[in-house]
């Protein structure tokens, strides 16, 4: 890797915990973003000049916390300096800063950071966008792709949302165990829309795997801060075994691939090895929790060489302690699929049929519904219940998807139910 | 005589890398190593996964303590390594405290999961 190409890397890995220290010091987000870009441009000018320092974070904070006080005093006249206490404290050399990055002021400085980006008062879209920009450094051009909307709106709308968070007095306060506890579920349920966002939307579109790509970089940020909770272990492998099958999820065409008819070669045996390995050290906690066992059915679905492989029972029972921990009409759906699998359709039908109320307006349990009378051999049930799919079907590929089953009805005496396992 | 090599690097920054970089960087390796295959001189071929993905087996004067993440005894000196294909976590630790148990004072054993593996194509 060249240089300029490591230093790139560099300075995008050192963005998390040099922003959120700087945010601990100027406690204003402009302020704090503004010294890291400054810090960054000169590590560019200077570092491949003198070779990068011993420990780039602590540099980066050191640099950018004085320009960010130059900065400040430049423009004192209008803007209120921070207190006294907080801008004197820079007679710390390198050394020492790098010795309290070590300790709990970074792991809570970046915990701040990222909970500060999920505040409750902000709707889940600009979660995702201010933690994109704010703390992975997602470029502005492509936060805005992303979300389809122009770079100008994008950049209006993350106006709103650090001025709204302003307006807000977060804690600077180290929390306590239970503080801390609640900001990472907190946290946890953000980078997960993160990754989700990506993923409902991962069909061939570079985007929103690149949403996937910055979610398991964060997560992957979060349990080294928190190496031992099990949920964010979970989290972590969750993401990793669904991204895993990232390029298999679409054909050619740009249409879906069902789980079953994936092709598991083209599924990444690294991404795999990681997220099992994760899974299993959470198991091994006995302290279940919804990640660790959504992770756990990803993860069994991973394992099995080839779709007739997978072990449906056990995922049946996994989807059965998901419906205790959490329970909801859509686990219930999911959970009806394996079913089908080990203890045929009519099983599964009579899971399903009390959700009717509750998912009526559900693109996946008109679709499993489908399958599942298709399986029991009524057919105009089953084309009534894929129309009304299709209906609901939110991308054109779902449309297609739906629309194939519809086309081979007659043809075939057998298809297949998991569609809302893909 | 057998060497080996121990890659060093940023973890952090290893972690910044999009997949392309990440895939450029694995073809450059390859290109090392097929020179020394074509010498016949290359022996087996990991990449250790994530530190996070570690668990490590801390040796005491009772039972061995099993901790979450890799070792981190400055003390003492990293002096071997084991590859063996175990079907899970609790297998490699079960493993990792017989050999605890046939090594003699304290120290620790990291177990880290690889994601690659090419075996070797000397020795044996």
């Amino acid at each position: 890797m060249t240089d300029n190409a490591w230093i790139a890397a560099a300075l995008t890995a050192a963005r998390p915990q040099a922003v959120s220290a700087l945010l601990r010091y100027f406690r204003n987000l402009d302020t704090a973003e503004e010294a890291f870009q400054e810090a960054s441009l000169r590590a560019i000018r200077t570092w491949p000049d003198k070779g990068p320092p011993r420990d780039t974070v602590a540099w980066l904070i050191f640099v950018g916390r004085n320009s960010g006080v130059d900065a400040l005093r430049k423009t004192r006249h209008n803007v209120a300096l921070p207190p006294e206490d907080v801008l004197s404290d820079t007679g710390d050399a390198e050394a020492e800063m790098a010795e309290r990055l070590d300790g709990e002021h970074y792991r809570d400085d970046i915990l701040r950071l990222l909970f500060v980006c999920c505040h409750p008062d902000l709707p889940a879209n600009q979660q995702i966008a201010l933690a994109l920009r704010v703390v992975a450094g997602v470029p502005l051009r492509q936060v805005a792709r992303a979300f389809l909307v122009s770079e100008t709106a994008m950049e209006q709308r993350l106006t709103r949302a650090k001025a709204r968070i302003a307006a807000h007095t977060v804690s600077f306060d180290p929390p306590d165990a239970h503080a801390r506890l609640e900001r990472l579920g907190t946290v946890a349920v953000m980078l997960y829309l993160v990754f989700n966002e990506g993923y409902s939307r991962g069909h061939s579109d570079p985007a929103a795997a690149r949403l996937c790509e910055e979610a398991i970089r964060l997560t992957r940020l979060l349990l080294r801060l928190f190496p031992t909770e099990p949920e964010v272990m979970g989290l972590c492998a969750l993401m990793l075994l669904q991204h895993a099958r990232h390029t298999a999820r679409t054909d050619e065409a740009g249409q879906i691939v069902l789980l079953e008819n994936q092709n598991r070669r083209l599924w990444n045996a690294a991404m795999i090895a990681e997220g099992r390995a994760l899974v299993e050290k959470a198991l091994r906690h006995g302290t279940v929790g919804t990640y660790q066992v959504q992770a756990a059915i990803a993860a069994q679905h991973a394992r099995a060489d080839h779709a007739d492989a997978t072990d449906w029972a056990a995922i049946d029972r996994l989807y059965q302690s998901l419906e205790v921990i959490q329970p909801s009409p859509v686990v219930t759906l999911n959970r009806a699929v394996a079913v089908s699998k080990w203890r045929g359709p009519a099983a599964a039908m009579a899971l399903i049929t009390p959700l009717a109320g509750d998912l009526d307006g559900y693109f996946y349990f008109h679709g499993v519904r489908g399958g599942l009378l298709l399986q029991l051999g009524d057919d105009a049930a089953a084309r009534e219940a894929f129309n009304r799919a299709i209906a609901l079907a939110s991308t054109p590929a779902e449309a297609a998807h739906i629309r194939a089953h519809l086309d081979r009805l007659g043809d075939v005496p057998r298809l297949a139910a998991a569609i809302a396992v893909q | 005589m057998l060497y080996a090599v121990l890659c060093y690097n940023d973890e952090n920054a290893v972690s910044a890398w999009t997949q392309e970089e990440d895939d450029a960087c694995m073809v450059r390796l390859a290109q090392v190593e097929d020179g020394m295959k074509a010498k016949g001189k290359m022996g087996p071929v990991a990449r250790l996964l994530p530190t996070t993905s570690a668990t490590t087996l801390r040796k005491t004067s009772g039972e061995p303590l099993i901790i979450d993440g890799p070792f981190a005894e400055t003390k003492e000196q990293f002096l071997g390594f084991y590859i063996a294909d175990c079907d899970s976590l609790d297998e490699a630790i079960a493993f990792a405290k017989d050999l605890a148990k046939a090594n003699p004072g304290l120290g620790g054993y990291e177990i880290r999961p690889l994601a690659l593996y090419h075996p070797s194509e000397i020795g044996g």
